[in-house]
């Protein structure tokens, strides 16, 4: 069996976020990590892998920088990387970026496809549908569970209240919650071995049946027309009071309101 | 692309088990303003099995036309009879605008559907308002009027971009739950109802469904509650949510929690306010033993009234707080109730 993972490079959104002036994100400037969806659908593809026995190959799409997340999956035991990268895909949207990655796995052998349900900057959630119908093949979003049977996956689709048990014959393309599993750590031998081994690099030349009118930032449909930092409402009073008084207090402002 | 030909705001018309959700009356009341802006009309697209008896309520609020896609494939969600669905609506009717919730079902279906027509899509939108794109005119670009702007967060609700989709069809947008306003039902209205079959036969992409599990619960919807008594991590334990539940119930409120609480398995997950929960707006919001981390915070912050309980003088609720008291929970939540039983006991 052969699983291609998505992962995506993310800035860690417990440090700064920085903006480049045409308001896209300036990623260079910020700590960065490996998307949490995503890491949960590597790990389910490890599992996988260790289950049945597949191989794994991971694509990202980003600055060369992106390597790193490559090598973290190649350590944690994925067996190939493949780096996206290239100027004229810079500032893609959804639609932009789904295209540029379904031209890279146009060019791959795979029975499943396992992306993260969403990354922690965007949260948009779109990618991997999106890809799953550039690529005509079925999309099981928010997975819970994943099990192989012969031709088919048997996945357990999230919903608000209630989950679905789908069962879809491959290929098809999943996306995985952080709540799948605990992804592993990787090991001092991964490590090593994942710095020994080659990295692929493709460019725009290496996208297979993709029109340049549908990449970067040029190609995206959505445009950025306003982005800033929040602006908050602002504090309220704040008071330190003893019990009783802490109490009065509350009663005062919910009748000041009409709450009693 | 001839963008002219695009008319209409178009409503994706959820419902699960043949019960309209929340959401669709919501999208409908938002669309209805953007209607009058655009001076146009407001259509609600249905999907399902045996839905057509739905449409007068979605007429009630808002919509002025309803197109049901009525078909056996369509009983439970499944992606690919649905992006179908809606997408050959799309296809056939060009709707100007097409706004879809921002669901488990709807963030599935909108990508899915906006690859299909080729058209951008923003997803959790919080805010969406007809202007001109760019926002202010630039020399050498034509500045394009009447335009859909989607305001969302992004990075966890750190910033917040408004974003345009100015030369594809339609300008499509995921909404939050619980963000727009649903119009009071209007007894008695009537949409214009056209049913539209684009004929579906299964392929490769038509998943099958197994089996269905609903989850058991009991409680009540916390985006519905006029009041919300949440706890965080500060609680300290799952038995001592009694505090909170006793406050809740002199209230006539509803109690919900952190994400913290839910990780420690203390309390389900449809109780969780927050982003990876859900968006709350209540009347007043009690955040007792809660830190504020900003995920939370984007999910309570449109409360009427925040009112924040927490021992650490220096937590991050406080900055979102309007009154906010720094105390011991254990001691305040008690008293605050019994006073509160006594206030409301005198007043009957």
């Amino acid at each position: 069996m052969k699983i291609v993972v998505c992962i995506k490079q993310v800035p860690d959104t417990k440090g700064g976020v920085k903006f480049n002036p045409d308001g896209t994100l300036d990623r260079g400037a910020m700590l960065t990590i490996m998307n949490p969806d995503d890491k949960a659908g590597l790990e389910a593809a490890l599992r996988l892998k260790d289950q049945y026995g597949a191989e794994v190959t991971v694509v990202t799409m980003g600055l060369p920088k992106a390597e790193e997340v490559l090598r973290e999956a190649m350590a944690m035991g994925a067996d190939k990387g493949i780096l996206v990268t290239d100027r004229v895909l810079g500032g893609a949207d959804t639609w932009a970026t789904s295209t540029t990655l379904a031209g890279a796995i146009r060019n791959l052998d795979y029975d499943l496809i396992i992306t993260g349900r969403q990354a922690i900057d965007g949260d948009t959630a779109q990618v991997g549908p999106q890809i799953s119908e550039h690529l005509n093949i079925p999309v099981i979003s928010y997975a819970q569970n994943i099990k192989i049977d012969g031709d088919s996956v048997i996945v357990e689709r999230q919903f608000e209240d209630r989950y679905h048990v789908l069962k879809a014959k491959m290929p098809c393309l999943i996306t995985a919650l952080s709540e799948l599993n605990e992804p592993r750590y990787m090991t001092p031998g991964g490590i090593f071995d994942a710095y020994q081994q080659e990295i692929t690099v493709w460019g725009r030349a290496n996208l297979k049946d993709v029109d340049d009118s549908n990449l970067g930032l040029q190609g995206s449909p959505t445009k950025i027309a306003k982005a800033s930092d929040k602006v908050r409402k602002g504090a309220g009073e704040k008071v330190t009071l003893d019990a009783d008084e802490s109490v009065s207090y509350i009663v005062g402002k919910l009748k000041d309101k009409h709450v009693i | 692309m001839n963008l002219e030909e695009y008319k209409g705001v178009y409503v994706f018309a959820q419902q699960v088990d043949n019960e309209i959700s929340s959401i669709a009356f919501e999208l409908l009341g938002k669309a209805k303003d953007l209607a009058k802006d655009l001076n146009t009309e407001v259509t609600a697209v249905l999907l399902g099995s045996g839905v057509k008896g739905l449409a007068d309520q979605l007429a009630e609020y808002g919509a002025d036309k309803v197109i049901v896609v009525d078909d056996p494939e369509l009983k439970d969600y499944r992606t690919e009879p649905y992006a179908h669905g809606l997408a050959s609506v799309i296809n056939k009717y060009k709707p100007e605008i097409m706004l879809v919730g921002a669901t488990a079902i709807g963030r599935d279906l909108g990508p899915r559907v906006s690859a299909r027509v080729a058209t951008g899509l923003t997803a959790d939108c919080t805010v969406l308002e007809i202007g001109d794109f760019p926002l202010q005119a630039v020399p050498g670009q034509e500045q394009l009027h009447n335009q859909l702007l989607m305001t969302r967060p992004a990075f966890g609700g750190n910033t917040i971009a408004t974003i345009a989709c100015p030369y594809n069809r339609p300008q499509m947008a995921t909404v939050r739950a619980g963000v727009m306003q649903k119009i009071e039902p209007v007894k008695g209205a009537k949409a214009v109802v056209e049913e539209f079959n684009p004929g579906f036969t299964p392929d490769n992409k038509y998943v099958e469904i197994m089996d269905i599990v609903k989850a058991v619960t009991e409680t009540v919807d916390i985006m519905d509650a006029k009041i919300l008594v949440s706890g965080g991590r500060g609680v300290g334990s799952p038995e001592n949510f009694k505090i909170l539940e006793d406050l809740a119930e002199v209230l006539g409120g509803t109690v919900s929690c952190s994400r913290a609480v839910v990780d420690s398995g203390w309390k389900p997950k449809d109780l969780q306010v927050g982003q990876t929960g859900k968006t709350v707006r209540p009347n007043v919001y009690f955040a007792i033993g809660i830190s504020g981390a900003i995920q939370h915070v984007a999910g309570m912050e449109e409360s009427d009234i925040i009112i924040a309980i927490n021992k650490d003088a220096d937590a991050p609720i406080f900055d979102v707080a309007d009154y906010g008291v720094v105390g011991d929970l254990n001691k305040i939540v008690p008293k605050l109730t019994a006073a509160l039983k006594a206030e409301i006991a005198a007043a009957k």
